[in-house]
């Protein structure tokens, strides 16, 4: 607040401002996972999105040598003009970046970097120095599911680039990772609360603009409820912040054919337009067999936009009496149980691990505790089929059934199977989901 | 592609009891982990204790939770295509220390970047000093029969070895 007691206006990024202008469209905005090694391929990419028929923000994707702070093999891969899995932003350094950017003509286009670092610090110097303003991850969710870096380490160096980044770029805006967490399996409560957690961690190292995310599972009526919970616990914990709610599609093993892949992509941007999703990142149909082209993306950002424009609401998506008050409740105690044991958040977070407080089913972490499990109930819901120490309960209908090897291999594969099987069906050519794509 | 059998188990395995204690690991470079699980609640489901050191583990590491563990057999894991190369450089490593010279050790999945066609490399892994390789072309079921062949000794009868150079 300044002297006179008034909001001090606070100026808005590129990527919260065109979030915002979307809002005020009534537009879902839509995005691709994007990365190429060279300077010429990435700015081709960049200028593909911008230019496709539908309201998108850009991404630069960073390879996984810079994900893990090894600059000198990407240095070494770009000289010798070797494949690289997406951008190394440290390696081509900010005047690179910065000049790329310009050269793709798309000056004013938000563009955001995912990467994908439980050690981000030299990545987020990297693109303030290439004047941009929006990255994504956080202190959990880029840790947990993809490192060893123990989580305390994690933390500390979340914290000293959020402030980084609050510091040197007015509005810069910030995405939690938190409702992915392995891309499958992790039931909704706990993807809510994370993404939330996340998100005050966020704020009390000085971001304003942040964003709340959540990855589609396998079952839309749940997805519908999960995010209804997660609007309403940021509405509550991040009071005063800028902030918005970003979809993923499915994360998981992604259906083998084109038809299951766009239905599946279809029903991702239907779920965002129904709940009221500020914006979706894409997957493509490309996502089973390859890395996705720039026009595999462009397909999908289209394909994407148009679905959300025409989504409607049936009777089978709705929720059951009570399911999104349950949820909620369930991600509040998550939230509660960790935020009590320290009014550090980032301290509580590392404290509620240690105690299996919050506990990820199937991650293989040291620091997370590994006493859950979770399956897929015969509504295609998931859920709870153990809690360990968590404040949750596990599924009445399963007792202590353990889940077995040959399930959980049927359960990775089930939205991959639904999809694939539906679009096989002669019948599901007649629908109107699958007819679309099809134009 | 034949169905030649892919799995090379020239000695059946120590015949301790039936419940074994079992390392799974993956490789230095590989991040997957679902590959892990799956491994880690079959291997239950068998009766096996399972310690399940994660993904990306270096060779150090892998060599110090042997030592720490000292686990009746280590099962490594890998399904990014790096397999062979990783697989190849730790088991040099892990059998150059004397006290971990005779510890069995399988490695098993996607282990070349061409899947079928890029060729088998179980030969060359069990030369590198593999107890036995399950590449995912054969399925799990060669790694099942595997974990039974103590108890049933016969079934080293029907999957013929492929001959080690």
């Amino acid at each position: 607040m300044s002297a006179a007691g008034l909001p001090q206006p606070r100026p808005a990024g590129s990527f919260a401002d065109a979030v915002a202008r979307a809002r005020a469209a009534g537009e879902l905005l839509v995005q691709p996972r994007m990365g190429f090694p060279t300077v010429e391929q990435m700015g081709a990419g960049l200028r593909a999105v911008h230019d496709a028929r539908a309201r998108t923000v850009g991404t630069i994707t960073l390879d996984s040598y810079t994900r893990v702070g090894d600059h000198g093999s990407a240095r070494r891969a770009l000289q010798a003009g070797e494949d690289l899995n997406g951008f190394p932003i440290v390696a081509h350094g900010g005047q690179v970046t910065r000049r790329m950017i310009d050269d793709a003509g798309t000056g004013g286009f938000a563009v955001q970097v995912r990467h994908g670092s439980p050690l981000p610090l030299g990545i987020v110097q990297a693109l303030v120095d290439a004047g941009l303003d929006a990255t994504e991850g956080g202190p959990v969710s880029y840790c947990l599911p993809y490192s060893r870096t123990p989580l305390t380490e994690a933390v500390d160096a979340w914290a000293r680039s959020c402030e980084l980044l609050a510091e040197q770029v007015p509005g810069a805006h910030l995405e939690s990772f938190g409702g992915c967490m392995l891309g499958q399996l992790c039931p909704p409560s706990l993807l809510v609360a994370l993404s939330v957690l996340e998100g005050l961690f966020f704020r009390r190292h000085g971001l304003h603009s942040i964003s709340l995310s959540y990855a589609q599972q396998t079952s839309f009526p749940q997805d519908v409820a999960a995010l209804a919970a997660l609007r309403r616990l940021s509405g509550e914990y991040l009071e005063g912040a800028d902030w918005h709610v970003v979809l993923y599609t499915y994360m998981g093993v992604f259906p083998r054919s084109v038809p299951g892949a766009l239905a599946l992509l279809r029903d991702s941007a239907r779920l965002a337009a129904v709940t009221g999703t500020e914006r979706l990142i894409v997957k493509t149909p490309a996502e089973a067999h390859r890395i996705p082209t720039v026009e595999d993306n462009v397909r999908a950002l289209e394909e994407a936009a148009a679905a959300a424009r025409d989504a409607a609401f049936t009777e089978a998506d709705l929720p059951d009496d009570g399911e999104a008050d349950d949820l909620y409740r369930e991600a509040r105690d998550l939230i509660e149980a960790t935020l009590e044991l320290n009014g550090d958040v980032g301290r509580a977070l590392t404290a509620a691990f240690a105690r299996g407080h919050l506990d990820v089913p199937y991650c293989l972490h040291a620091d997370n505790a590994q006493r859950t499990r979770s399956h897929i109930d015969r509504r295609g819901r998931l859920q709870w089929t153990s809690a360990g120490r968590m404040p949750v309960r596990a599924a009445a209908d399963r007792g202590t059934g353990a889940v077995g090897a040959e399930e959980l291999l049927g359960m990775l594969s089930h939205v991959q199977n639904t999809f694939d099987r539906a679009a096989l069906e002669p019948s599901a050519q007649s629908s109107p989901a699958l007819r679309a794509g099809h134009a | 592609m034949s169905a030649a059998p892919a799995v090379i188990a020239p000695e059946p395995l120590p015949s301790t009891t039936g419940r074994r204690r079992v390392l799974v690991s993956s490789v230095s470079s590989d991040s997957h982990t679902w590959n892990l699980v799956f491994l880690q609640l079959l291997l239950e489901e068998l009766g096996h204790t399972v310690t399940n050191i994660g993904a990306c583990v270096p060779d150090d590491l892998l060599i110090a939770e042997c030592r720490r563990h000292r686990p009746d057999m280590v099962v490594i894991s890998s399904v990014n295509g790096h397999g062979y190369l990783d697989g190849r450089r730790l088991i040099a490593r892990l059998r150059a220390e004397p006290d971990l010279a005779g510890i069995p050790v399988v490695i098993g999945g996607k282990l070349g970047t061409r899947g079928a066609e890029g060729g088998s490399h179980a030969s060359e892994l069990v030369e590198a000093g593999f107890d036995a390789v399950f590449e995912d072309s054969a399925g799990i079921g060669e790694f099942r029969r595997y974990l039974a062949a103590p108890q049933t000794p016969a079934l080293h009868h029907d999957t013929p070895p492929v001959p080690v150079p």
